[in-house]
This record gives C-alpha cells, structure tokens and sequence, in this order.
C-alpha cells in the first residue's frame, strides 16, 4: 500500500499529498499524522494538498477530523495550496472546513503557522519584511 | 400515397418545377434584392428533387429517415436565407408555395377521380405543411443558438477581476448574480488568486439591483470558497436597501467582513496586510 510521507521541520510537520487520496490511503494518513504529532510534539501541521484535484465529502471530513485531533494535542493545522475546483467542490458539498487554518501556498502557510503559535526565527525577520 | 400519383409526380418532376419557380416569380413578396433567379432555380430544383426521392417510399412522415435529406436541405436553405436577410414568413411562404404547383399538376391529372384527388391533396397539404415548420424551427433554433452564445460571452466579459494592489483582487460585480453566473464569477476569482498568489480578494456587489437569499447564499459560497482557497474575501458596495434587504430576510451575514464602499474595503485590505498609506509633502500634478 502507498503511503504519504510526513516529514519533520523543526516544530512543524510537513505532509505532501502527492497522490488522489482514496479512502483507505486518507484513514492511513490520519492516523500516521497524529501518532507523528504526539511523537514529536510538534506544534503545527502543514498540509499540502496542491496536487490534489479530487475531493469527496470523506476527505473533507478527514481534514477537519485531522484538525481537531492536533488542535486537541495543541497543534495548529494548515492546508494549502487548494485548486480552485476542490474549493467549489467542498463548498458544494457544504464543507467550509471551520477549524481548518488555509493558506494560498507552503510559504505562507508556514508564515501562517509561525504567527498561530508567536514563534519567528530571528535570522529569518528580513526575510519576511517583503511578503505582502 | 398512391403509387401511380407518386410516378406521375416523378415523370412530370420538371413541369412542377417550371409551375413552382413561375409561382415564386410571380409572388409580389419575391425578393429579388436579396437572391437571383438562377440561385432559386437551383434551390427548388435541389428540394423537389430530394422530396420526390423521399415520398417514392409511400411514407409520408417528415420524422422518417427517408425525409433526412429532404430536412438536411430544408435546415441549411432556412439558415442561408436567415443569414440573406429572409424574414422566416419568407422562407416559409418558398416551401408553401409548392403545394400550389403539385395541385396544379393533379387537378389536371386526377380530373376523373376527385376522390384520390382529394385524398392526394390532404396527403401532400400535410407533408408540406410540416415541412414549412421544419424550416420555421431551424430558424427559431438558429436564433436561439444566438442569444445563447451571447449570453455566454456577457457572463465571460461582465466579470472581471482586478488586482488593485499586490496581494489584493477586487471584483466588481454588475447585473443579477443567479446560478450560473456566480459559478463564472467563483472560478474566475479563484483561478486569479492562485495565479498572483493574491492574500484579499473584494467583492463589489454596488452593481447588484437586488440582493435575496438566493444571490446571499451564492456570496456566502463564494466567500467560503475563498476561504478554503487560504485567501480573505471582504464584501464591498452594500447599498441602504441591500442592508435592508438582507436583515429583513434573517441573512447571517456576520462572520463575512462587509463595508459600504470599496474605499473602506480597500483601507481595510491594507491594515490586513500591514500597509500604510499616507500623504508626504511632496506633491506631484499632472
């Protein structure tokens, strides 16, 4: 069976869904995510889900079943980079994702995390003076 | 109809053609102006010719496969003229105007038998009835085809988005907003905030006549959709009567940032993104 890689970053964990989610892939995923979460102790979750292009009502659910597991572990979740076509459709479906953090892409979600949990590493400032 | 009539009618192919462009010829409603003599000639000749081939199967049903060519030439002869310049009582009055020539033709022939006469009569009176709204449906749908290209092309160039400032998108929104247009409008938005990355989009809604919970739930959407995008929609351009409207329907509103004007949008666009504007001393005139 496929599985999704979850990659560490400092206090953060990053996962690239380079695949279209199927259910039992997605159900994997959850529960490698928050096993890797308390783990690590990590503080946030970045989700990328930017290759995705299929979304059903199920994969809605996980995200947000996602979100509020970490929330619960004191973990911030993020998903970016979501294809204008998954958006319609989770609204569609009537999944607006409320308690789901979103960003347009893994730069500034990981800005987006940074300011959730008031962390900004000092040589790293100037850098984001620019991003607007 | 009666094999010896169908025959007869064949044999004598050339006179009802002569009877019939006669008849159109001599028509005060002929529009010389707009087609020549030769071209109508071959256009009856090409229709009498495929309507005689097609009632050789005693069939006599315009919906029939014997009738596919006959209806082809009817569709493209409809089309042709519409594009001349015919009004469809013209085109019409060019298929009607047969029956008289086939009546011609069998009132001479079936002299002695006015009962076949009669029965030929009904039989062709009908055919080519049906074949004259063939060419009145064609028409109709040619124009249909029209307006919806047309419709089409308003919603492609009524929504367009703006960026206004790096990061910002602005989109103003003019004409009803139903189903289908908020769809264009929704694809349309996302598309450009992932293409310049923007962090704020604003919704001008000043050009909406009337906002009710239909319109209302397609904001709500599209402001979601926004959202879920990872981007910041703020509505702007909510009118006296819009708010009114709005309260007075029991919309919840309240977890969308709305303003009165896109100034106020915009001012609100810049706190969001840490960005200043100020007077300086310095003045520049144009």
């Amino acid at each position: 069976m496929d599985k999704i890689p979850i990659l560490k970053m400092g206090e953060f964990l990053l996962v690239t869904i380079q695949v279209d989610l199927y259910d039992r892939l997605a159900l994997a995923l959850e529960s490698d995510l928050i096993n890797m979460v308390s783990k690590t102790e990590a503080r946030g979750v970045l989700i990328d889900i930017s290759a995705v292009s299929i979304v059903d009502s199920f994969m809605g659910r996980i995200l947000g079943n996602i979100a509020s597991m970490s929330k619960i572990m004191d973990a911030e979740t993020v998903v970016v980079g979501m294809q204008p076509a998954v958006a319609i459709t989770l609204v569609e479906l009537g999944l607006t994702l409320t308690g789901v953090h979103t960003a347009l892409d893994v730069e500034k979600g990981m800005e987006l995390l940074r300011s959730k949990i008031g962390y900004l590493p000092k040589d790293e400032e100037e850098l984001y003076d620019d991003i607007i | 109809m009666n094999p010896k009539t169908i025959t007869f009618l064949k044999k004598n192919k050339k006179k009802i053609l002569e009877a019939w462009v006669a008849n159109q010829l001599a028509e005060s409603a002929l529009r010389d102006d707009l087609i020549s003599n030769q071209e109508l000639g071959t256009q009856s000749d090409d229709l009498l010719d495929a309507l005689l081939r097609a009632i050789s199967n005693e069939q006599l049903d315009v919906e029939s496969e014997h009738f596919m060519p006959v209806v082809d030439i009817l569709n493209e002869l409809s089309i042709t003229r519409a594009r001349q310049g015919f009004s469809p009582r013209e085109t019409s009055l060019f298929v009607m105007s047969l029956k008289r020539a086939f009546y011609q033709m069998l009132e001479a022939e079936l002299q002695n038998d006015p009962v076949l006469l009669y029965q030929e009569s009904v039989q062709i009176n009908n055919l080519l009835d049906n074949m004259s709204i063939v060419t009145m449906e064609t028409f109709i749908k040619g124009r249909e085809e029209v307006i919806l290209r047309q419709t089409d092309e308003m919603n492609e160039i009524s929504t367009p988005v703006i960026r206004v400032w790096d990061g910002i998108l602005a989109l103003p929104i003019i004409g009803t907003l139903d189903s289908a247009r908020t769809q264009i409008v929704m694809e349309n938005l996302l598309q450009q905030i992932v293409e310049t990355g923007s962090r704020i989009a604003i919704l001008d809604i000043s050009g909406v006549p009337t906002v009710d919970s239909l319109v209302a739930q397609h904001l709500i959407k599209t402001v979601s959709a926004t959202r879920l995008m990872g981007a910041e929609c703020i509505i702007s351009g909510i009118r006296a009567e819009i708010a009114q409207t709005i309260v007075h329907l029991g919309i919840d509103l309240s977890g969308i940032n709305t303003k009165a004007s896109l100034a106020s949008a915009l001012k609100l666009a810049y706190s969001m993104l840490g960005i200043e504007v100020r007077r300086t001393d310095k003045k520049t005139f144009i």
